[in-house]
């Protein structure tokens, strides 16, 4: 067992690059992130902002070519999961490390049962008997709340909400230790979302596992993680536990994030604040701070040299020279 | 914003419109008996979740798609009566913008082409430079760089796709624009450009908005009055803060504290429904949102509630509406 102070999972100066027709994308770079063990940590960004591939290299399972780890160090549970055998990896990947992907429509396999695609990773990961297995697999469909009798039909014959339970079942059916859900929520409506996030909390206390939830929508990380970290261009831009950051966020591009989504409770007829400009484009990203061409508050030194990640207040990671004091809100 | 007041102009009524599609396992219900009124000048938002008939209804309205039953009047014309030449000239008036501007945007016609095209259609100008000039003018209209001009859709991010469609929608100056999820594509900062972009356009030129949307709080943002449908019927409808402050319907409720909060300190009372929506094809009898109430009775699954005013400009159609308020 690795001692309580090493995180679950540490990614440290991570560089992926694509290969492209239109030059080399610069998906993710120098990427630092840590989960330790039993939190949920919210990795929020845009399209684009390299959330998607930065999970996949800790799956290690980013198609080379075109992609390829250019730099940095991946550590789960203490390991060097790059420097892993490919065998070595395969153990890990679904039975330690799982993952939840965003449609799940099209993640499941159409011509097995919902209770073959369980068995099927429960028998891949273990050497119990096959009465044993399926019984397992009864169980994860029990606690994902589909009831027994439909674990012989087809993905097609259940609803969007029910295949993302299915999905769940299957990634948490070897207790990983390391749970990944891709946008597990983006493709549902919101009263079947509110469903799944509800189990996905209660399950990851059940189950024991960490949660790296990726999205782009700040009302679902808010339900559901401890920590949050803010990407834009392929790097973390701003890092904390999320009453920190939802309180008081720091960088000018958190800042505009949660200025530019509309609320519930928000005035009637004020206009929404907008960070003007687009995402840098990947294969030609600006120097220095990459957000820098955007930000109202840039001056000459962040167009020359990023920042870095600095600790501006305990625990509070933010990649700016000039991080915004007063809190995020009137109050 | 606070609502729409008695007696205004009402630029389209909706009444009793149906429209039942044929399909293999029988009829499918899409939207059944839904009434509506939008007064010229403000925004209605239509919500509801997937498959509950909102953009069927946008699509009627506007002619795209034939009603089975129902009137709907545009400017005191029952458009479903239109002949050809009727209806030529409505389409003129009433324009919709999609939710995709991926694949709602021919993919080899360059944006001046695409803009172009209605303009052509129609032949509102003269002479090719009085197409230029309008195409220029309407780009300028909706943010787009004139140097993007000859550029194609998949040169461009899906803000400036949706510019386009929204360009596209204006050409012709209608007076009723639908507008069909047209940020859920997007990325929060994109789709607060377009939603500032869409306001101002309606500020400046008083344009009448059919605003349907899954996501509550880009409707809260955008309309006047809001319409909650649930499996091809209105549940609820009032005006904007009235049905945020106080939703009366059991279902409007549930969707309500289903959505996310952007703040990890809100306590809400969460309502989760139970399973899913029925099918739409033999819609269940009784209240359709009856077997997933949790405030449901006998007489519910027996009687089909109608929408009724309940307090003035709230209509809620539940037997027990007066009595459920606050979520309670």
């Amino acid at each position: 067992m690795p001692d309580t102070h090493t995180p679950l999972l540490d990614i440290q100066g991570l560089e992926i690059r694509f290969n492209t027709d239109s030059g080399i994308v610069h998906a993710v770079n120098g990427l630092n992130l840590s989960l330790q063990k039993g939190k949920s940590l919210g990795l929020v960004g845009e399209t684009g902002a390299g959330k998607t591939t930065t999970a996949l290299a800790v799956l290690q399972l980013i198609q080379s070519p075109p992609g390829q780890i250019t730099g940095g160090k991946i550590f789960f549970e203490g390991r060097d999961i790059m420097g892993m055998t490919e065998s070595e990896k395969r153990r890990v990947r679904g039975n330690r490390i799982a993952m939840i992907f965003q449609d799940p429509m099209t993640s499941l396999n159409p011509i097995m049962t919902v209770e073959e695609q369980i068995m099927e990773m429960i028998s891949l990961h273990s050497d119990m008997s096959g009465e044993r297995v399926r019984e397992r697999a009864l169980e994860m469909l029990k606690l994902v709340g589909i009831r027994p009798e439909r674990a012989k039909e087809y993905p097609h014959q259940f609803s969007g909400g029910m295949r993302q339970r299915v999905g769940i079942a299957i990634a948490l059916a070897c207790r990983p230790s390391l749970l990944i859900a891709d946008e597990p929520t983006t493709a549902l409506d919101v009263t079947i979302q509110a469903q799944v996030l509800d189990l996905i909390r209660n399950l990851q206390k059940i189950v024991n596992t960490s949660l790296l939830l990726i999205t782009h929508d700040l009302g679902v990380v808010a339900e559901v993680c401890d920590d949050v970290a803010i990407m834009y261009a392929g790097r973390i831009v701003e890092y904390s536990n999320i009453r920190s950051l939802y309180r008081k966020p720091m960088h000018p591009y958190t800042r505009g994030l949660f200025n530019a989504v509309p609320k519930l409770e928000s005035e009637l007829g004020v206009k929404l604040a907008v960070i003007q400009g687009l995402m840098p484009d990947p294969t030609d990203l600006p120097k220095g701070c990459s957000f820098s061409p955007r930000c109202p508050y840039a001056r000459d030194i962040c167009m020359e040299k990023a920042c870095g990640m600095k600790e501006w207040e305990p625990g509070h990671f933010v990649d700016c020279y000039f991080p915004l004091q007063n809190g995020g809100r009137t109050e | 914003m606070n609502g729409i007041a008695p007696g205004a102009e009402m630029l389209l009524d909706i009444r009793g419109l149906k429209k039942y599609f044929n399909v293999p396992k029988g009829v499918l219900h899409a939207v059944d008996d839904v009434s509506l009124t939008i007064p010229k000048g403000k925004t209605l938002g239509l919500v509801g979740e997937s498959g509950c008939g909102k953009s069927t209804l946008g699509r009627v309205v506007i002619g795209l798609i034939e009603a089975t039953a129902g009137e709907v009047f545009f400017k005191g014309e029952d458009m479903l009566k239109f002949n050809d030449t009727q209806r030529s000239h409505f389409r003129t008036r009433a324009q919709i913008v999609f939710q995709d501007p991926f694949s709602s945007l021919n993919p080899r016609m360059s944006v001046h082409q695409l803009i172009a095209e209605p303009l052509l259609i129609n032949s509102v100008c003269s002479s090719r430079k009085e197409v230029d000039g309008k195409v220029k003018e309407l780009m300028e209209t909706v943010g787009l760089a004139e140097r993007l001009i000859t550029s194609f859709p998949h040169e461009l991010d899906g803000g400036r796709r949706q510019r386009i469609g929204v360009a596209r929608a204006l050409a012709l100056d209608p007076e009723f624009i639908v507008l069909d999820e047209p940020v859920s594509a997007l990325d929060v900062c994109i789709q607060a450009q377009i939603l500032n972009l869409l306001g101002d356009l309606r500020k400046e030129r008083g344009y009448t908005y059919l605003f349907i949307s899954h996501n509550l709080s880009v409707v809260r943002y955008v309309s006047d009055e809001v319409a909650v449908m649930y499996l091809g019927q209105v549940v609820e409808k009032t005006a904007n803060t009235t049905l945020f402050r106080k939703p009366l319907h059991p279902y409007t409720q549930a969707l309500l504290s289903a959505v996310p909060v952007v703040d990890p300190d809100a306590k809400k009372e969460r309502i989760i429904l139970e399973g899913d929506v029925p099918s739409p094809i033999a819609p269940p009898p009784g209240c359709r949102f009856a077997p997933r109430c949790i405030y449901r009775q006998e007489r519910c699954s027996a009687e089909n509630p109608v929408l009724s005013e309940i307090e003035p400009g709230h209509f809620v159609s539940c037997h027990f509406a007066g009595s459920l308020q606050g979520g309670k």
